[in-house]
């Protein structure tokens, strides 16, 4: 049984529309990204091509404006994208992607001029041109209102230096949306630039070793005296600050969906897994403590659905969503955790093997608590909110 | 050209079916329904023949009102436009009843060619491609997984077991069957999704087909009694050592507990 396709009293309404959406997105998924997993895993990348091949079916432009070869559509058709996408298993791949379609590039669509629009925004939606998103450094993560790289003035150009680590598609992107300093110390002095890579002084340091999202490339990056035109600016100069805390609004409810539809598939295997598996005699799940332990989970991700689909309905409908947002990200993340460990053990020796995908779940679901935001710094949101 | 396609809505490969507790029918509650899998291999013919020689592709479907959903999949994979008979006396049809209203929504929009799946998953009773061919007195083909056409004749081919494909050539108007290997049915694009449902449907009574009497519950000469879950199967067993005791013991297990030899 597919909960998240059942109709609900609550938003989401499905039309007729996402359900045949639904059926082209997990079609996509399982002949297209699933069969290639392994292999992506194995070799720790894919090839650039997937971009191209994910924009020509429209997946990196379902939200983005029509204008610029995107399809305008709700939200909800990401919502199935993205629950649909975990099929892949490969959640580095997904992570790419979704860089690519929700962290790097909505705040192009949201404040960028034509001129940006047409030339970084339009190639990122066909896959054309690979982005990523610039905001992490080597020593400020959580403190972005601390980013110590520069962008001075210098005529109609501006000079970037300073350093860049974690960042997702950063060997291969073709531009940055770039968390810079053009002002004063604190959240006041921060914009946001768009970087093409192909700038003199720009370099791709090491490719990290993670834990997990093996097919993923997260890299450090050096800016050395680039020089970039002014008209590379997004929005206004000293104001990205509050552009990147809104786009962390929609890379964290990415996060939160990501989780929860992950969750939901690792459930689906564990009790196709527990009627097979047999000690004792009988199926694993005939083990009233692990049953009770299953149901526990369902209850609890089917909250995190809820929370998380509140937020998605909040964030469509461009109301206040930071608190349910933060709230969606901290609990389904923090659930994941959670249930993946005990389906890992439920499971036994073989989640512990590569061939199970619960093994390869437990290292990739890690990051959830930690990227886009740690769960710590959703409480402090949270509480802030609240006036704590 | 007049392309006719046939598709069944039906239960999800997925669904774990089971018998309601009447043994009327299938427990429905949870069922996903989707378009008999091999229907989108004819889905995908009609597309493929419509992009080479050009016409329209008209889909058909017979079912209760949700089999416009089927329909509309097809629609947003690109056909122009569906027939839905979902009328109250289609209901309960048996092969031969579905058979009888196909046929008549084929002379009724007169199709030059149709494609329908080599069977719909959900009973399996791979009946209506041939009987719709006998009804309209075309050639048909059944189980088709390639397709050349070239004017008035068609070239197929059919497996046949043993590996060996079977080459058919076919006067048309025909009606094909089809089965895997056919093609690789497309996925509905978003702007097809998008414009699936302004494309027009329309709808006939069995009053409108001239079948009263013939189709329905009523005019259906087979009937399903029943249902139940088959006989749960008894796990494998592995047979070891000597690959010449393996065969005689197999021997051995076919004859006295099987009894199939
Ligand atoms: C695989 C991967 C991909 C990534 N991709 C990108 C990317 O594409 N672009 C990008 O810009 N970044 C990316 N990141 C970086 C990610 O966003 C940061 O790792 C994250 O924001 C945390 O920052 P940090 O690592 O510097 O941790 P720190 O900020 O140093 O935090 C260390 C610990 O201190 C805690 N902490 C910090 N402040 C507080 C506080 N006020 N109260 C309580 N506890 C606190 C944190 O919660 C954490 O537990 C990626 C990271 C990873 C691992």
């Amino acid at each position: 049984m597919d909960a998240a396709t059942k109709t609900a009293s609550l938003p989401p309404e499905w039309t007729d529309e996402h359900t045949m959406f639904r059926k082209t997105a997990r079609d996509f998924v399982e002949k297209e990204l699933a069969p290639q997993a392994e292999e992506w895993e194995a070799n720790k990348g894919f090839s650039n091509d997937m971009f191209k091949r994910l924009g020509e079916m429209g997946f990196l432009g379902l939200g983005h404006p029509e204008e610029y070869g995107g399809l305008g559509l709700d939200y909800w058709f990401t919502v199935i994208w993205l629950e649909e996408l975990v099929r892949s298993r490969s959640a580095g791949f997904n992570m790419a992607m979704t860089v690519q379609s929700d962290m790097a590039t909505p705040v192009i669509a949201d404040i960028g001029t034509e001129e940006q629009k047409q030339e970084f925004l339009a190639p990122a939606i066909t896959g054309e041109k690979i982005a990523a998103l610039g905001i992490s450094e080597p020593a400020v993560g959580s403190d972005v209102a601390n980013l110590q790289t520069t962008a001075r003035r210098d005529g109609d150009d501006y000079i970037i230096n300073g350093a860049k680590t974690f960042i997702t598609n950063g060997s291969r992107a073709d531009f940055i949306t770039l968390g810079v300093r053009t002002g004063d110390a604190g959240f006041g002095g921060i914009s946001l630039m768009l970087f093409p890579t192909d700038t003199k002084g720009f370099s791709v340091g090491r490719l990290l070793e993670k834990v997990g999202n093996h097919s993923s490339d997260t890299a450090e990056l050096a800016f050395d005296n680039c020089r970039i035109p002014a008209r590379y600016m997004l929005g206004q100069e000293n104001m990205g600050f509050y552009y990147i805390m809104q786009n962390f609004q929609g890379e964290r409810l990415v996060a939160a969906l990501m989780a929860v539809a992950g969750m939901q598939m690792l459930w689906d295997d564990a009790m196709d897994y527990g009627n097979e598996r047999e000690a004792f005699g009988r199926p694993i799940l005939k083990f009233q403590v692990w049953r009770h332990k299953l149901v526990e989970h369902l209850t609890a991700i089917e909250a995190a659905r809820r929370l998380t689909y509140y937020a998605c309905d909040l964030f469509e409908r461009e109301e206040p969503c930071v608190e349910a947002i933060s709230m969606a990200k901290l609990y389904a993340c923090d659930l994941a955790q959670k249930v993946v460990y005990d389906i890992q053990q439920f499971f036994g020796g073989y989640g512990y093997i590569e061939e199970y995908h619960v093994a390869r779940a437990f290292r990739d679901l890690r990051l959830l608590t930690i990227g886009g935001g740690t769960a710590e710094i959703m409480k402090e949101i949270i509480g802030k909110g609240r006036g704590m | 050209m007049k392309i006719g396609v046939f598709l069944k809505q039906v239960p999800d490969t997925e669904t774990k079916i089971r018998p309601a507790g009447d043994g009327s029918g299938i427990e429905s509650g949870d069922v996903k329904w989707i378009v008999s899998p091999y229907d989108e291999f004819a889905v995908e013919a009609g597309l493929q023949l419509k992009e080479k020689s050009g016409g329209e592709v008209v889909v058909v479907s017979l079912g209760p009102a949700r089999t416009l959903d089927a329909a509309r999949t097809a629609l947003a994979m690109g056909a122009d436009r569906a027939v839905i008979l979902d009328d109250e006396g289609f209901q309960g049809s048996d092969p031969l009843g579905t058979s009888r209203a196909l046929a008549a929504v084929a002379r009724k929009e007169g199709f030059d060619i149709i494609f329908c799946g080599r069977q719909a998953i959900d009973e399996d009773n791979n009946q209506v491609p041939q009987i719709v061919a006998g009804l309209l007195d075309w050639p048909h083909a059944s189980w088709v997984n390639s397709f050349e056409s070239e004017g008035e004749m068609a070239t197929v081919k059919r497996p046949i077991g043993g590996g060996k494909l079977e080459v058919v050539k076919v006067r048309l108007p025909a009606v094909f069957s089809c089965t895997k290997g056919l093609n690789e049915p497309r996925y509905a694009s978003l702007p097809g999704i998008m414009k699936a449902k302004s494309k027009p449907v329309a709808r006939y009574t069995p009053a409108d087909l001239e079948l009263d009497g013939q189709v329905g519950a009523s005019a259906a000469v087979v009937q399903l009694t029943s249902y139940q879950m088959p006989q749960a199967r008894p796990s494998g067993r592995m047979l070891e050592g000597e690959v010449g005791d393996q065969v005689k013991e197999l021997v051995r297990l076919l004859r006295q507990e099987a009894k199939v030899l």
